[in-house]
């Protein structure tokens, strides 16, 4: 196919005369079959996706009922049984995340976004962002364990614990919530900045009350996002929250290991009891519901956004 | 807004000290926000080699290349190179898989082929790949395609074959994502000169575009190697964790090393903590300089 292949006119594509595409001409068929298989590769990639889907839905559906909800784990052979305590572990650590990750995450990129006017600096911590956001999950699983569950305050608490496990899905959702509020912050038109600063707003009157507040739902978005992978994520809970097959201890509050919904789909996968296979569908199906809910919810925040 | 104004406003004069003070807190705090992000990345580098300094002193280099996994002998005996090799081996073939296909998508996305709608349909159902939780592939692996891949392969159980397809399931969105982006980006004159000089659209993307992009869809695969290196879950779960040797069949058990990580800590005490620690610095490095490199990759391509 090298250029002078155009020039040949036993290869043209088109009758010079009436300037119609020739179907037989090579060129023409090369196109076609080329076009075939890049439509083919899209079809090859939807059909695990639907296959995901589909058996992950409709085997977790059927496992689903009220008290799978609301019940401890199934010892094993005993019928009922549910997730009750990993649905909690799971909503009480992303919580955790989200109330650690969200301020830092948008103060870095407000930084990065507003005071800090393309130095170097800024652009290395981009850069270091960047990276962090590519290190595995299970590198910060191991991060945190040897930072908090090697290191328990004698006498206070065990070294596996919800904040252990809920700092570590903050560490994962860093990265992506400053690059969505930095994004989101230069959309922000000059103009409302200027406009700010015109009215006599300091620097952290036009962040706060102006930029931030026109941002907010792309943040949202982004926040969304991290919120939905975080519920997912499964490798750095194994060992910094471990697992449990109790309710959580109130007296010891977040100090104990915590169960979560991905921990049980992981351990209950493997077994060779039907009952916890059961259960581990129908958490997947929580799981798969819930990401397909923020995907929704992500793309109705980003429709709204004000400029 | 109300046209209220509070003293310090009214007359344009110096702002009050109370004032100047909380504007200079939440810029601290700001910096002090972004500074973090970079201090995490070295701690977890300080961290983790420091944690790990037992082993490296114990085993040395050698650790890499030796093929044992004996934490109960005496003293305990530790070598990582059947998860150093499916690691790579697993990644590898997980790329030779999804890079032509993802490559498809992205031409077949970035071309006007689907009239917009339906094309953002397709661009979502992409995006929700990448979104299904890893665990939750592992599930359908174990069930679905384990069972699937024994019918028509040697493969009886958790082996290499299966974990490379979910990984390469996994790596697919990535590519596709970022190489369209890689696309998209170039000049729209470079086509219009392409066509106008009487090419096809065909030879356009293979002569034309796909090189100016070239920088951009390397980046993007780099990336989805640097993330096919550390994925855990879906892998621990369908690989079958063998940690005697490597084996060359990719129907027999394999593992990995953040399989090793997933399969070992929580029970893991005295030395083997410190030998699953230099594994994971060894991970650490790897994905590190892989996605370092991916990062100036696309650095470089901005910058065109």
């Amino acid at each position: 196919m090298r250029s002078e292949s155009f020039q040949q006119p036993g290869r043209a594509n088109f009758d010079p005369q009436t300037l119609k595409r020739n179907p037989a001409a090579p060129r023409t068929l090369f196109g076609l079959i080329m076009t075939g298989i890049s439509a083919a590769c899209m079809v090859l990639a939807v059909i695990p996706l639907g296959l995901v889907l589909y058996y992950i839905l409709s085997k977790g559906l059927s496992s689903l009922s009220p008290d799978i909800f609301t019940q401890l784990p199934p010892p094993p052979m005993l019928p009922g049984g549910g997730f009750g305590n990993a649905l909690l572990g799971t909503l009480v650590m992303v919580g955790i995340a989200t109330a650690i990750s969200v301020p830092i995450g948008v103060m870095a990129a407000i930084y990065l976004a507003e005071f800090s006017r393309g130095s170097k600096i800024a652009e290395w911590i981009r850069f270091a962002a960047n990276v962090l956001s590519g290190v595995p999950s299970i590198i910060i699983g191991v991060f945190v364990y040897g930072i908090i569950v090697l290191n328990p305050i004698p006498g206070l608490y065990r070294g596996y614990s919800a904040w252990a496990g809920g700092i570590a899905l903050a560490l994962l959702m860093l990265p992506t919530i400053i690059r969505a509020t930095e994004e989101a912050l230069k959309l922000v038109p000059q103009e409302v900045r200027q406009a700010s600063v015109g009215i006599g707003a300091n620097d952290y009157q036009t962040v706060l009350r102006v930029v931030l507040p026109a941002a907010i739902p792309a943040i949202v978005t982004g926040v969304t996002l991290g919120i939905a992978r975080a519920a997912g994520e499964t490798a750095p809970l194994l060992f910094t929250a471990l697992n449990t097959q109790f309710w959580p201890n109130w007296q010891k509050g977040l100090l104990e290991p915590t169960a979560s919904l991905s921990v049980l789909v992981y351990d209950f996968a493997r077994v060779p009891f039907a009952n916890q296979n059961k259960i581990a569908f129908a958490a997947a199906f929580v799981l798969v519901l819930f990401v397909l809910i923020t995907s929704a919810v992500a793309r109705f925040a980003t429709s709204r956004s004000r400029f | 807004m109300s046209f209220e104004t509070n003293n310090s406003s009214t007359a344009l004069g110096p702002r009050s000290a109370g004032e100047r003070n909380l504007d200079r807190t939440f810029k601290f705090l700001a910096r002090a926000g972004a500074f973090l992000i970079a201090f995490i990345l070295g701690a977890i580098a300080v961290l983790v080699l420091v944690r790990s300094w037992p082993a490296i002193t114990a085993y040395g280099p050698q650790f890499i290349l030796k093929s044992v996994w004996k934490p109960n002998s005496e003293p305990p005996d530790f070598g990582v190179w059947p998860a150093v090799y499916g690691t790579i081996i697993s990644s590898l073939l997980a790329l030779a898989i999804s890079v032509p296909i993802g490559l498809g998508i992205a031409i077949f996305l970035s071309e006007d082929y689907l009239p917009p709608p339906i094309q953002r349909i397709f661009v979502f159902l992409v995006e929700l790949l990448a979104a299904v939780p890893s665990v939750v592939y592992g599930l359908w692996g174990i069930f679905v395609l384990i069972p699937f891949l024994g019918n028509i392969s040697p493969v009886k159980g958790p082996a290499m074959l299966p974990a490379a397809l979910v990984l390469a399931i996994m790596t697919l969105p990535i590519i596709a994502a970022l190489s369209r982006d890689a696309i998209g980006n170039v000049p729209i004159d470079l086509r219009q000169a392409s066509i106008g000089l009487g090419a096809t659209r065909w030879e356009t993307i293979l002569q034309v575009i796909l090189p100016a992009a070239s920088s951009g869809i390397i980046g993007a695969v780099m990336l989805a190697l640097g993330r096919a290196l550390g994925e855990t879950m879906a892998v621990t779960m369908l690989i079958g964790n063998n940690n005697s040797k490597a084996s060359l069949s990719i129907f027999e058990p394999s593992n990995t090393i953040a399989s090793l990580l997933a399969n070992q800590f929580a029970e893991a005490s005295g030395l083997q903590v410190s030998a699953l620690m230099y594994a994971g610095f060894i991970l650490f490095v790897l994905t590190l300089s892989v996605n370092v490199l991916a990062e100036l990759l696309v650095k470089h391509l901005q910058k065109i």
